[in-house]
This record gives C-alpha cells, sequence and structure tokens, in this order.
C-alpha cells in the first residue's frame, strides 16, 4: 500500500530549490553500524545430520516411555457406559422415549440393570452422553446471552438479540434465554446398587464441583447480588419454553440455584463435537478400604424428560474414575507411542543411510 | 481565444498555434491592435495530492481502487450485511488499520509537499513593476513580469534573461538541483535589448511550455518607436530555469515566460511509470490458486449443508430453532448468502496483512540498500540511492544486463594519449618516465618538430584549442574578478615557461569529458586555452604570446552529425572553421588524398580501445562566410524546425574541410570493471554492451572487461561485414544470419542448468558483435514475414551467446533492444544500467534500470530505480542484495500463503462436524489477531534481515546466483509443497485434537471442555507450529529474531492470559473466559499440543537430513565455505543448499 506513492527522492528538487545547492550532499556518508551493514552479529545454527540424529533418538527415548505411561494409565481407568436411549423394543427406556410429549405432567421413569464386573476404586464420575446432537451449531452456540448469565439485570429484561427465537415468550424475556438454555438436559439419573442379599441402595450422587471453578463463581451470577430471593429477582421473566420449572427453582440449595446452578453451568458450556458427554454427579469415595463402586448389580433409574428421537440421537450415562490425563482415551498413548517409535526408527534408517551415502559421497570427492 | 489573437498576429499562420506570446512587462505593443493580457497560470507549484476537503473521498477512493483492498471492503461488506459467521470487526479492523495507517502516511507525505510548496510559493522576490521595485510572493508571478534576481538565489519561474549585471551579458547559473550538474552553465541576454527595462517594449513568442530541459525555441520581437520591430531569436541559452541558481554575477533581471507548473522543472518532476516485479505477479497467480481454494471450500461446504439438511430432523432439531426471518427467507437466497457466509469465514485464506507486510518489508528493506557503506564513493561523497522500492527482489532475478560502454563500463576520464598530424604519429610521454626510444630528451616539442611540418603542428593544436564549447573554470577567491584569476594563472605559466603538470593545470569544465582532454592536450604541446572573453577565445602559444580569436559561430555537437565546428576570426582578418568530430564523419568531408594517411592511424588506435576523432580545418572566404552567417542566423531564427534547418545549413558549412589530423584519447576502464563483468556472467547473466561508440573501441572495451575472452569466438554482423560478400546487403545479412544461427544454437549443445561457465571449457564460447545499421535492418527489414524470422533468428543467436556487442546505437535502439529482449520467450528479467541521457531510454524500458551518478549529469539517476556511485557496485547490488531480497520475500510469500492455509484448513474441518453451520472454530479475537499480532512479526523480521548465506560468501559465489535464477522460488513446485505442507499441518492440528477430545473430560477433576477449548487448543499449537517453522528456516539469528520469535509466542500466551482473564464489558458473549488458563490446567492438553508440534515440525527437520550438498554448485559451495576463514559475521562452516534443493528433498 505504499507502493502507490511518494518518494521523498523525487521530490528533493522540490524541497531544496531554495537550499545553496549540493548542501545536502555533504551528509550522506552511511552510518558503520552493524544493524545498518547487515552486519549484527548473528548466531547461524546448522542442522545438520549429525545434530538431528541424536535429537531423533532422543525424541524416540522421551516419547516411548510417555506413551507407554499414558497408555497404561488410560487403561486403568475404568469406564462403564449405558445407552439408555430406549430405541430397541427390549431396552426398558423404549416406552418412555415412544410416547414422550412436551406437556405430560407425569414423569416417564425407567429403570435399567446393569452389572459392574469390576470395583471402580477412586472417585467416579457420572456422565451423561448425548450423540447426533449439534451443540456446536452456530445457531446453538451464539443463542445465549453471557451478560444476562453474569447477573445484569437489564439484560435479564432485554435479552439479547441472538437468543432469538428463544429470547421472549409470551411476551416476557425469558431467563436464562437462548437455545442453549431452553434445550438444557433435564433427564435426571439415579444409581442404585442391589446388595447380594437383594436390598436397594442408593448411591449417594454429588452435584458440587462438576463446573468450571471460574464459570461457577465469576461468569455466571444471579441477578441481584447476594439477594437470597431468587423468586424476586426474576420476577417479570419468564422460565424457558421447554423447561418445567422457572431457573429459581433448579434446586433447594441457594448456592446451586438460579444460574448458578451447576448443572445449568456445565450444559451451556457448549461441546466441540456432535458426540459429547458431560460431567452429571460425582462419586466420591468414602474410604480406602471399601471401593467407590464395588462389584455387583446396580440399577439405573432414569426420569427420562429429554426426547432426542426426532434427531436420531442416543442418550448414554457414563460411569468413569478418572486419572492425571483425565478420561479414558487410549489417543494419547498410541501417539505417543507411534510418534516415539516412528522418530526411533527414522533415526536409526537415517543413520544407516548417512553412514553409507556419506562414505560414498566422499569417495566420490575424492575421485573428483 | 488565444488562437484566434495569434492567428490574427501571425497573418494565419496555422502552424504557429501552438506558441505562447509575452508581453514583457505587461505593456501593450504597437504591432497589436488591443491589449488583451493572456491568461496563463499563476506562479503557484502544487505538488501536493489533496487539500484538507478533499483529501478523506479521495483518498479512500485510490486506497480502494486497489484490488486487494476492495476484495476486504467487499468482505467486511458481506458481513455487514449477511448474518455472518465473525463479527464485521475480524476484518474490518485489520482494513481500518490498514487503509488508516496508509491514509496517515500519505497525509503526511502530502502535508510534506503542502509545507515545500509554500516554502517555494511563499518566497520573497523582487519585480519590477512599472519602474519600482516590489518585495512579493513568489506565487504571484505572472507570466510576462519582469523579475529580478539575486546571486546564489534561485530562480522562481523560467525567466528570459534580459539584463544582466555582467559586462559581457551573461550570466553563469547552475542547475545542480535541476539535473545534477554541477559546473556553471552560461547564459546568454537576448541581444540588442535596451539597457532601460523599464522603455523595453517587447513581446515573446515561444512554445507551449515542454518538459525537455535543453529545449527552449522562441523569438522576440523588439519595438522601438519609429523603427521596424527587431526580431531576436530565443534559445535554451536564453532561457533561465526555475530551480536553477544564479552564480557569479550579481544580479539580473528577466522575464517569466512559463510559470507554477508549467515551468520545465515542474513538467519534469511529473509521472513515472510504476514498474512491478515478477514476484508480484506470482503473488497474483498464488492468490488465484487461493482464491480459487476458497471459493470451492466455500462451495463445498455449501452443498454439503443443504444435503445434511434434507435429512430429516437434522434442519431444525426442536433444540435448535430457527427464528421467524430465517425460516421466511427464500431458499435460494439462503442458499446464497450461506455461500457468503463460508466465503467469509474462509476469507483469511487470503490475509490483509500478506499485502501490509510485503510492502513494509520492500519499504524498510531498500534502507539497506541506502545505508550500505560499500556503495558509498568517497569522490563524489554519495552513496547509493533507491528511487523504488518495489524492485528490490527483482535484483536477484536478472538475466540479462545491457550496459552502456561510456561511464559506466568506462570512467569516462579521458586522457590524451596521442595525436596524429598530417599522418605522423605523436606520442605524448611525460619527460620523466621517457622510455620510448622514439623520443627525443627534451621533451615533446622537439618530438614534435622532427615529424610533421611546424605549420601543420600549430594549426591542428590551434584548431584542438578553438574547436571547442570549453569554459575556464574561475577561481573561487573571494571578490575576485575573473580576470584576476585568469592572470594569475597567466603568471604562473609564464614564469614556470614550460607544460603544467595536469595537477597544476587550470579547471575546465565542458559539456563533453573528451572535450577538456584535447584541451588539456594541446596545453601539453604548448598551446593553452586561456577561456573565452567577450567572443574573443584567447590562446597563449609555444612564444607565450596570447592569440585573439573572435568567435563567430559555434556549430554545436549532436549525436547524429558527431561532429561539431566553431567559425573563428583571427587578428590577422582570416576565417577559419575548424571541426571535429568521429572519422565517419569527418572523411565524407575531406579530400580523400587526406584520408588515407590518416585512416590508418585511426583504425589502430580504435583496436587499441581508444576513442578517436578527426580533426579538420577550412578557410571561408568573405563570401562563404556572409552565406554561412546568413544561414545560421536565420536557421536560428525560426521558430519551427529550427533544429532540421539547423542541421541543413550545418552540413552546408562543412564540406569541403581538410583533414589536419587525429586525437586518440582513452578512456580508462572503470574500477573493478573486468572482475564485475566476469561476476555477473559466473552469475549466469547474459551481458550486453549497447554503445553508441565504434565497433573497435567497443570491441577492445569489452576484451579489457573480460566480456570477450581469448578463445571467445566472434560472430560480427555489421556494415562491414555485410559489404564483404559485394552482394546485396540483404542476401547476406540473411546468409550471416542462418550461418551464426547454426553455429551457435543448433551445433551448441543443450546448456545445462546450473553449469558454470569454468566448468564448460568444452564449448565454444561466442560473442556476437552488431551495430546499429545493421541492427535497424533485423529489425525493420521491408519485408514482413522476413522481419520476425530475421528477429527471432537474431535472438537465438544472442541468447546463445555470453556476451553481445551493439555498437553505433541510437538511444532509442538500445531501448529497442531491451524491449525485444523483455519481450521474449520466457519474459527474462532485464538490467539497464547506464550514466547519460543517451541510456534513459534503456533505463526506463528495462525490468531494472540502474543509473549510475557518473560525469553525464543526473537524468539517468533521475530516471533509475536504483542509482549507484560506481560500476562495481553493480556485484553486490545484484549478487548479494538482490539475492538476499529475493530470497528473503519469496520465502515471505510462500511463509504467508502455508500460514493462513494451516490457520483457515481445520476451521473447514470443523464445518464437517457442526453441521455445516459455519460455526468458527476460533475465537473472533484470535481470528483476527492471528495475522496482526501473533505471525506477523517474526515473518517481518526474518524478511528484513534472513541472510541464508552471509554476504561474503555470496560476493565470493556468483554462481550462486543461479540458483534463485528463473523465479526458482516461486515456481509451482515450491509452492505446492508449501501448500502441501500447510493441508499437512492443518490436518494434522485438526484431527489430533479431534481425536483428543473423543473424551473432552481432560481435566484430572473430570470436567469436560467445550468447542472454545477445543479452538483454543487447535490455535496454541498453530501459532507455535507456525512460528517454529519459520525460526527452523531462519539461518540468521540476530538479537531481533530472537526477540521477535519468542517475543511473538510470550504475546501469544500473555494475550490470552488476559483476554480470558477478565469479564469484558460490553461484550455479550464471554466465549474465552479462561478456557486457556483451564487449558493450561490440563495435562493431556499439553501433551497433545507438544505431540502436535513436532509431529508438524518432523517433516522439516527430516528434511535438513536430505538436505546434502547436491550437484556440483552446491559441492563447490561447500568446499568453498569450508576455505573461508571465519569472517565476523559469517561462522558457517557448512552452508544449506537453498529452497530449491530443499524441495528437491522433500520429494525423496
Amino acid at each position: 500500500m505504499m507502493a502507490s506513492s511518494y518518494n521523498a527522492k523525487d521530490e528533493d528538487g522540490h524541497i531544496t530549490v531554495s537550499g545553496p545547492g549540493g548542501g545536502t550532499l555533504k551528509n550522506k556518508k552511511p552510518d558503520n553500524t552493524a544493524f545498518k551493514q547487515q552486519r549484527l552479529p548473528a548466531w547461524q545454527p546448522i542442522l545438520t545430520a549429525g545434530t538431528v540424529l541424536p535429537a531423533f533418538f532422543i525424541i524416540g527415548l522421551i516419547f516411548i516411555p510417555i506413551g507407554i505411561g499414558l497408555y497404561v494409565t488410560s487403561n486403568n481407568i475404568k469406564e462403564l457406559e449405558i445407552d439408555y436411549t430406549g430405541v430397541d423394543m427390549s431396552s426398558p427406556c423404549f416406552n418412555c422415549s415412544q410416547n414422550f410429549s412436551w406437556n405430560s405432567t407425569r414423569p416417564c421413569t425407567c429403570t435399567i440393570p446393569f452389572y459392574l464386573e469390576q470395583a471402580f476404586e477412586s472417585n467416579v464420575f457420572m456422565y451423561y452422553g448425548l450423540s447426533n446432537f449439534y451443540q456446536n451449531h452456530r445457531r446453538y452456540v451464539k443463542s445465549r446471552d453471557d451478560s444476562q448469565l453474569n447477573g445484569d439485570i437489564e439484560a435479564l429484561l432485554n435479552p439479547s438479540k441472538e437468543c432469538e427465537p428463544y429470547a421472549r415468550n409470551e411476551n416476557k424475556p425469558i431467563a436464562p434465554c437462548g437455545a442453549i438454555a431452553n434445550s438444557m438436559f433435564n433427564d435426571t439419573l439415579e444409581l442404585f446398587y442391589i446388595d447380594p442379599n437383594g436390598t436397594k441402595i442408593q448411591i449417594p450422587l454429588m452435584k458440587k464441583g462438576i463446573a468450571w471453578w471460574t464459570d461457577k463463581h465469576v461468569k455466571f451470577r444471579n441477578p441481584g447480588g447476594n439477594n437470597p430471593n431468587l423468586t424476586a429477582v426474576f420476577q417479570g421473566t419468564t422460565k424457558p419454553v421447554n423447561w418445567r420449572k422457572p431457573v429459581y427453582e433448579l434446586d433447594t440449595d441457594s448456592e446451586n440455584n438460579g444460574f448458578i446452578n451447576e448443572d445449568f453451568i456445565v450444559w451451556m458450556r457448549t461441546a466441540a463435537l456432535p458426540t459429547f458427554r458431560k460431567l452429571y454427579r460425582i462419586i466420591q469415595k468414602k474410604n480406602s478400604m471399601i471401593p467407590t463402586l464395588p462389584r455387583g448389580n446396580y440399577t439405573l433409574e432414569v426420569v427420562y424428560n429429554y426426547p432426542v428421537g426426532s434427531f436420531e440421537g442416543r442418550k448414554r450415562m457414563i460411569l468413569s474414575t478418572i486419572s492425571w490425563m483425565g478420561g479414558k482415551n487410549p489417543f494419547l498413548g498410541i501417539a505417543y507411542i507411534t510418534v516415539g517409535s516412528i522418530c526411533f526408527f527414522l533415526g536409526v534408517v537415517l543413520l544407516i543411510i548417512h553412514h553409507k551415502y556419506g562414505n560414498r559421497n566422499n569417495s566420490a570427492d575424492i575421485t573428483n | 481565444m488565444l488562437r484566434r489573437r495569434l492567428n490574427r498576429l501571425l497573418g494565419g499562420d496555422e502552424r504557429r498555434v501552438d506558441s505562447r506570446t509575452i508581453y514583457v512587462g505587461h505593456r501593450p505593443c504597437p504591432a497589436t491592435e488591443a491589449f488583451i493580457p493572456p491568461k496563463f497560470c499563476d506562479n503557484r507549484i502544487v505538488s501536493s495530492k489533496y487539500t484538507v476537503w478533499n483529501f478523506l473521498p479521495k483518498n479512500l477512493f485510490e486506497q480502494f481502487r486497489r484490488i486487494a483492498n476492495f476484495y476486504f471492503l467487499i468482505i467486511f461488506l458481506v458481513q455487514v450485511i449477511v448474518d455472518t459467521p465473525t463479527s464485521p470487526v475480524t476484518s474490518g479492523l485489520p482494513l481500518f488499520f490498514v487503509i488508516t495507517v496508509t491514509a496517515i502516511k500519505q497525509g503526511y507525505e502530502d502535508w510534506l509537499r503542502h509545507k515545500a510548496d509554500n516554502e517555494v510559493n511563499k518566497y520573497l522576490v523582487t519585480v519590477l513593476e512599472n519602474g519600482q521595485k516590489i518585495r512579493t510572493e513568489s506565487e504571484k508571478i505572472k507570466v510576462g513580469d519582469v523579475v529580478e534576481v539575486k546571486e546564489d538565489e534561485t530562480f522562481p519561474c523560467d525567466l528570459i534573461l534580459l539584463q544582466s549585471s555582467r559586462d559581457d551579458d551573461t550570466c553563469f547559473v547552475t542547475t545542480a538541483s535541476l539535473d545534477g550538474e554541477s559546473n556553471h552553465k552560461t547564459h546568454y541576454t537576448v541581444p540588442d535589448t535596451e539597457k532601460d527595462l523599464e522603455s523595453l517594449n517587447a513581446t515573446i513568442e515561444c512554445e507551449q511550455p515542454q518538459p525537455d530541459l535543453y529545449k527552449f525555441v522562441g523569438r522576440m520581437h523588439i519595438y522601438k518607436k519609429d523603427q521596424e520591430p527587431a526580431v531576436r531569436s530565443l534559445g535554451p541559452e536564453n532561457l533561465l530555469l526555475k530551480g536553477a541558481t544564479l552564480k557569479n554575477t550579481q544580479k539580473i533581471c528577466g522575464v517569466a515566460v512559463y510559470t507554477g507548473m508549467e515551468t520545465k522543472m515542474a513538467l519534469n518532476y511529473q509521472g513515472k511509470s510504476q514498474k512491478r516485479s515478477a514476484v508480484e505477479k506470482s503473488i497474483n497467480a498464488f492468490l488465484l490458486v487461493y482464491l480459487c481454494i476458497l471459493v470451492s471450500k466455500a462451495l463445498v461446504c455449501t452443498t454439503l449443508k443443504y444435503v445434511w439438511q434434507s435429512e430429516p430432523g437434522q434442519d431444525e432439531p426442536w433444540y435448535n430453532q430457527k427464528t421467524q426471518r430465517e425460516k421466511d427467507t427464500n431458499l435460494y437466497l439462503k442458499m446464497f448468502t450461506d455461500f457468503l457466509s463460508f466465503m467469509v469465514l474462509f476469507n483469511f485464506i487470503i490475509p490483509v496483512s500478506m499485502y501490509v507486510t510485503v510492502e513494509m518489508q520492500k519499504f524498510l528493506g531498500s534502507f539497506f540498500i541506502t545505508w550500505d557503506k560499500d556503495f558509498f564513493d568517497p569522490e563524489i561523497q554519495e552513496g547509493a540511492l533507491v528511487n523504488t522500492s518495489d524492485l528490490n527482489e527483482e535484483l536477484g532475478q536478472v538475466e540479462y544486463v545491457f550496459t552502456d560502454k561510456t561511464g559506466t563500463l568506462t570512467q569516462n576520464n579521458m586522457e590524451f594519449i596521442e595525436c596524429c598530424i598530417d599522418g605522423f604519429q605523436y606520442k605524448y610521454r611525460d619527460a620523466g618516465s621517457e622510455l620510448d626510444g622514439f623520443c627525443v630528451t627534451d621533451g615533446p616539442v622537439s618530438k614534435l618538430q622532427q615529424k610533421a611540418g611546424r605549420e601543420k603542428e600549430e594549426l591542428f593544436l590551434r584548431a584542438l584549442c578553438l574547436c571547442h564549447t570549453v569554459q575556464v573554470k574561475e577561481s573561487p577567491g573571494p571578490g575576485q574578478g575573473q580576470a584576476d584569476g585568469l592572470m594569475d594563472q597567466v603568471d604562473g605559466l609564464g614564469l614556470g615557461g614550460e607544460v603544467l603538470r595536469p595537477e597544476e593545470q587550470r579547471g575546465f569544465i565542458a559539456s563533453s569529458p573528451d572535450e577538456v582532454a584535447l584541451v588539456k592536450g594541446a596545453m601539453r604541446y604548448g598551446f593553452t586555452f586561456l577561456g573565452l572573453e567577450s567572443k574573443n577565445m584567447k590562446i597563449l602559444n609555444r612564444n607565450n604570446d596570447v592569440e585573439m580569436y573572435e568567435l563567430l559561430h559555434v556549430l554545436n555537437f549532436d549525436p547524429v552529425r558527431r561532429r561539431m565546428s566553431v567559425i573563428v576570426r583571427s587578428k590577422s582578418g582570416d576565417t577559419l572553421l575548424f571541426c571535429k568530430g568521429a572519422d565517419s564523419s569527418i572523411f565524407p568531408r575531406v579530400r580523400p588524398e587526406e584520408v588515407d594517411r590518416i585512416r590508418m592511424h585511426v583504425e589502430r588506435n580504435a583496436t587499441e580501445g581508444y576513442r578517436t576523432l578527426c580533426v579538420a580545418y577550412k578557410q571561408l572566404s568573405a563570401e562563404e562566410y556572409a552565406q554561412a552567417d546568413a544561414g545560421l542566423r536565420e536557421a536560428r531564427l525560426a521558430l519551427q524546425d529550427r533544429e532540421e534547418k539547423l542541421m541543413a545549413v550545418y552540413n552546408q558549412v562543412e564540406t569541403g574541410m581538410s583533414l589536419i589530423g587525429a586525437t586518440a584519447v582513452e578512456d580508462r576502464l572503470q574500477e573493478e570493471a573486468a572482475e564485475t563483468m566476469e561476476a555477473l556472467q559466473g552469475a549466469g547473466m547474459k551481458v550486453w554492451v549497447l554503445t553508441g561508440d565504434k565497433m573497435e573501441t567497443a570491441k577492445s572495451t569489452c576484451y579489457a572487461c573480460r566480456l570477450f575472452q581469448r578463445n571467445t569466438e566472434l560472430l560480427e554482423l555489421t556494415v562491414r561485414t555485410l559489404e564483404d560478400g559485394g552482394r546485396k546487403r540483404e542476401e547476406r545479412l540473411h546468409e550471416l544470419l542462418l550461418d551464426y544461427h547454426k553455429k551457435a544454437v543448433q551445433d551448441a549443445p543443450p546448456v545445462k542448468a546450473g553449469v558454470t561457465r569454468s566448468w564448460s571449457t568444452a564449448n565454444q564460447d561466442y560473442g556476437f558483435i552488431i551495430d546499429g545499421a545493421t541492427l535497424s535492418m533485423v529489425l525493420n527489414s521491408s519485408h514482413d514475414s522476413n522481419s520476425s524470422r530475421y528477429k527471432s533468428l537474431f535472438l537465438q543467436i544472442c541468447q546463445n551467446c555470453t556476451a553481445v556487442l551493439c555498437c553505433r546505437m541510437a538511444p532509442l535502439q538500445k531501448a529497442q533492444i531491451v524491449k525485444m529482449v523483455k519481450n521474449s520467450k520466457g519474459g527474462p528479467i532485464t538490467l539497464s544500467i547506464g550514466d547519460g541521457a543517451n541510456d534513459v531510454s534503456m533505463i526506463l524500458e528495462a525490468h531494472v534500470g540502474i543509473g549510475i551518478k557518473g560525469k553525464e549529469g543526473r537524468q539517468a539517476v533521475r530516471n533509475s530505480d536504483y542509482a549507484i556511485p560506481k560500476l562495481k557496485h553493480l556485484k553486490k547490488l545484484l549478487l548479494a542484495h538482490g539475492h538476499l531480497y529475493y530470497v528473503r520475500i519469496a520465502h515471505l510469500v510462500q511463509y504467508f500463503f502455508y500460514k493462513n492455509l494451516c490457520f483457515i484448513l481445520p476451521q473447514f474441518l470443523y464445518q464437517f462436524f457442526c453441521g455445516y453451520s459455519q460455526q468458527p472454530l476460533y475465537d473472533a479475537a484470535y481470528l483476527t489477531m492471528y495475522n496482526i499480532c501473533f505471525t506477523s512479526m517474526p515473518i517481518l523480521a526474518y524478511s528484513l534481515l534472513e541472510q541464508h548465506i552471509c554476504i561474503e560468501v555470496l560476493l565470493d559465489n556468483a554462481t550462486l546466483y543461479r540458483e534463485i535464477a528463473k523465479n526458482a522460488m516461486l515456481r509451482w513446485r515450491p509452492f505446492f509443497y508449501w501448500t502441501v505442507l500447510g493441508v499437512f499441518h492443518g490436518l494434522l492440528f485438526f484431527f489430533g485434537v479431534r481425536y483428543l477430545f473423543s473424551n473432552p473430560a481432560l481435566q484430572d477433576n473430570g470436567q469436560v471442555f467445550g468447542n472454545w477449548s477445543y479452538g483454543t487448543i487447535v490455535f496454541t499449537v498453530l501459532v507455535f507450529t507456525v512460528t517454529l517453522k519459520l525460526a527452523l528456516d531462519t539461518r540468521h539469528w540476530t538479537w531481533i529474531n530472537h526477540f521477535v520469535i519468542w517475543g511473538s509466542l510470550a504475546f501469544y500466551v500473555f494475550f490470552s492470559f488476559f483476554w480470558g482473564g477478565i469479564i469484558w464489558p460490553f461484550l455479550r458473549q464471554q466465549r474465552l473466559y479462561f478456557v486457556f488458563a483451564n487449558m493450561l490446567s490440563s495435562v493431556s492438553a499439553w501433551l497433545v499440543i507438544i505431540l502436535l508440534i513436532l509431529l508438524s515440525l518432523l517433516p522439516d527437520i527430516l528434511l535438513v537430513v536430505f538436505r546434502k550438498p547436491r550437484g556440483p554448485n552446491a559441492r563447490q559451495l561447500s568446499e568453498d565455505s569450508l576455505l573461508q576463514t571465519s569472517d565476523r559475521s559469517c561462522h558457517t562452516t557448512v552452508l544449506q543448499a537453498p529452497e530449491g534443493a530443499r524441495v528437491k528433498g522433500s520429494k525423496e
């Protein structure tokens, strides 16, 4: 863009016409500085086969153990996945999935029995998973109002137009507005352990700590500051169309109610891919002696509220333990082992080639 | 209006309407019935483009005329109008930034121009009005005003000199600021004007303004009471140009003829054609490819989107309803807006910032040329000059070098070597270094006496002393008049009583250095030219007597006649004509029997590389003189076709002369001319010498410059060879061309790329010689079919010759040749280098024009793209600067395309996972900042500082230049390599993270990551990989590179924390809140980032192993560099083969 232009030297004639001729020529000797003479001291790294080959070996030697570590860690993670969508006739939730209607008042529940082959030792994380659910669709992703969720009264009553068509209902602003909030996952999952002697023990599920700390404490705020009376705060707003109850009745615990309800916050963090899982509950280890989830029979009781049949989605419940690298995912371990092996292998091959080629090259030089 | 008036005035002579009439002092003259002041423009210089009012619209209009800016404007508008995935800010902000910066820069420059204009326009000048001196501002001068100018002032407009304070009605002027010539030029008052300017009643008729500084035609009608109006001719010698400075004259008065924008200076500062470099053409080609990629990506996505949506439940699931407006939109309109949305989403593939960076690189990079102290010449106290920064990289691509001979290959510093009088040879030697057996100890004078008759000798020497336009430089002592200085020198001369050494000689100033050399030569033999005093030439002869000759006429030198003459009248009353000129122009005009005696000497001198001139004289009888005088005066008064008329008279007068002798003047080679030429040839450039000089002289210069070597077979195609066979010229031409073609083209083995000259000793080198006359036969042959055939034959021969010499060229023919080569197959890059006005046409024609700040004025420098003080600087300019600039910009361009490809590809791939909904993968801030902040500085630093091979090695190994010949780094192969690399990286980034996200629970507390974390991980990998890739390519790490590369990465991390660390007010979406910090708390994210970066760089690291020196050049190079002792900045022991080899490696 500077090309179209003026060149100061071109214009010299104009500028210096009144000056004495030739007077400007005196100071033209260029400075002898390293920068101007392009002689700045410089490090000139030379990547030769000699320096690269050891690097290959070192990478190989580092990556392979890391990969093995990752792979082993991932394998040690215990994971159990139960699809409760109810597509098959045989599935306990088949009825619920077929008879779904938005305005039914009586919740439909279904019970899925399962057997845990291995005991889950440490903390167990309970996820719900959805498939073919495009939480990353553009229309969906942008359909939220973070100002409203951050407790802004102004935004509470005037939701952003990005929330359309979930911004207003019956002339009242929707709180929380937008498609994301509207489609919040509302199945209730409960887990029961069937004692060897047949008693059904409910496993306590913890709902704290499932959302990012910063989301829970900073990004999401209830309007009206610390006013405990959320009903009053949300006065003048209406619940999202597909919700059964308003936002201020999400939980009885005031620390987990309204916009700072953790289930809600987790849902609001839109997933990256159409098949995703979200943290639902945490089953905490009680003491070191007994495993969190011992081997045995369990039932999963689902209050089936969330329809996925219309878009051929799937719903899953996942129980998983967690390691330092997160949930079960063999990808990283395999990738590290592969890359490490490739590097090592390349190092060996190159070493051989280099030696042979280098020698031949030298002799060729001599004959020349 | 003007036309009618003039017609009336001139009696309806239709041909003279394109002239203007000026009333001196605005006084009506008696000849015209009514005085109507003609309207001319005022004396305001306007070099500025804008005013305060029109700046914004005009500047914006000009900026958006550039296709790139327009494209981004369209994208921006689409974003504003259509519902697009990214906010208009993402493309609006960079565009706004670019437009603003450019506007500010242009505004500032325009402000400077306004200031300079004002300085000139408000300058106070003295205008004589009704006998009173009035101080007024320069801009208020009107055509016809009588202006007074004092010593050392510049002329405020173009003036006709009416009165000078000097006795001899002359004034001295320097035109340093116009054309750089610092010598004093003499200008003359209009003869016979009255001393009293108030009573002067005159009109001036002159041509309309035209830019040629050295041409002016006009005449002045002087009306005196009761007399016929007198008519005086006006020429350039009467015209004082705006911008020139008055010297050595107390004051002058002149009448303004051209003012303001119509002055010759203003006309000369207009419009220079823009040259575009080959790199830019490559960029445009690549852009086209990327545009196709962009459009096809958008098309693919749009199509798939509608295919996908046609499945039930996908288009509008219950959780993601459309708004009413979206539902109502027409399907085809929706498709179209979807297509536009995808275009917007992927538009970053063609970044605004590339244009900015390329421009910055060129602009800043050109400073290194001006700063280079190796280009500084202590003699003229100047370094290199860059007139355009657009062509830096073109310097690394030159295939043909067209060079002028005189002043470029040679120094244009003439030295008188010998002369030949009446067939006898006189060789001058310094008395001290007397070795020649023929010479007698008591000096040249006695030697002269031994040979030719004394009378002839003296006639010859007088001719040398008189036949020239040399001025004696006045002594610069303050308050000392011209005469004093002269007398001192005369005294000194008298006392010494012998020939002065060159150092002690007086200063002579002349338009051509040959003349000075001749005058100095005559001085050595005892005849000293003392100067011109009121039309009398004074000569100090051998007996220390002063001889006076009245100078009657000067028949100026011109390149067509190739001779000049003077007519003088001696004290004894004889009228003599002395003529000197090229042999070809003198021989036909003298008696043939005299020619034979001298021709041999002339030819021998010419083969030795000397410039020869023949000197002739003629005694004019009173009638002859009267006739000549009348003819000359008449021709000089002519307003139209003055040149032609003068020429006719000259030719008529300069006949029937008798030849006295010939001179030989040596023009020394420029410093290191031979080395430079050898280096250029070693670098694979073809050097063509285009000169107006004689073939023999030029040929010897070529030998001296080692352009022709002993074993070079010369193919001559000149008038002489054509006339050899005694047949028709055309036939002979045809025959010779075919013959040479067979020799040089068909029989020659195909030239292998990269084979140096030293390697191909088995091949016969050919040199080609052609002269102007033959060239015009080749180019303008009467039969059209033949013409094109001859031309292609000629081109093919020339292209297979190592050096081509074109002699006897007219300036326009030089340009013709350049044009022919430029437009030949393959479009080779041409470079012209020259120092004189006659080289301007070829400098303008070639891709790169280089001016030498030589002795022949500044025209070449003014019209060039680069100007250097000496020929030897060409070597570094091309081999080092050109090479580096080319490598830098080529890498810059490829890198830019690469980094945007792998930036956008993941975003494209993401569409397959988000229902083709145009969901951006990265946050808007990242989209905007990627090209502006995160990745722009390292590549800019690289493109300014990189020295992949250090300068010393480049200079020592000219063959390295061949490695980048033919745009090697920007051809489709390297482009393909970079594109594949970009695609590979893009795929790797996206799918690497994709598989990681198959379980999004990546933190050790079981919490999951969302789509923005996904994008941030990909983006982090991207920024690091792209920066580290550049780091891998950087061979020359200065502290700036370190600072910028690590600084950018640190800035990215810092920015990400900052951007995600705050709930931003005024933003409705806080997408990245703590996303980056959370990402860093996940070990898996770290591991995947490290893995992907390493895996992406693996191919590049791998290539290093394959990047072995290959081929003779590279091997030779590595040997050379091993020999190279560790220089200050050059510690390289093993050098990397440049890009080409690297690409080759990648294929294996």
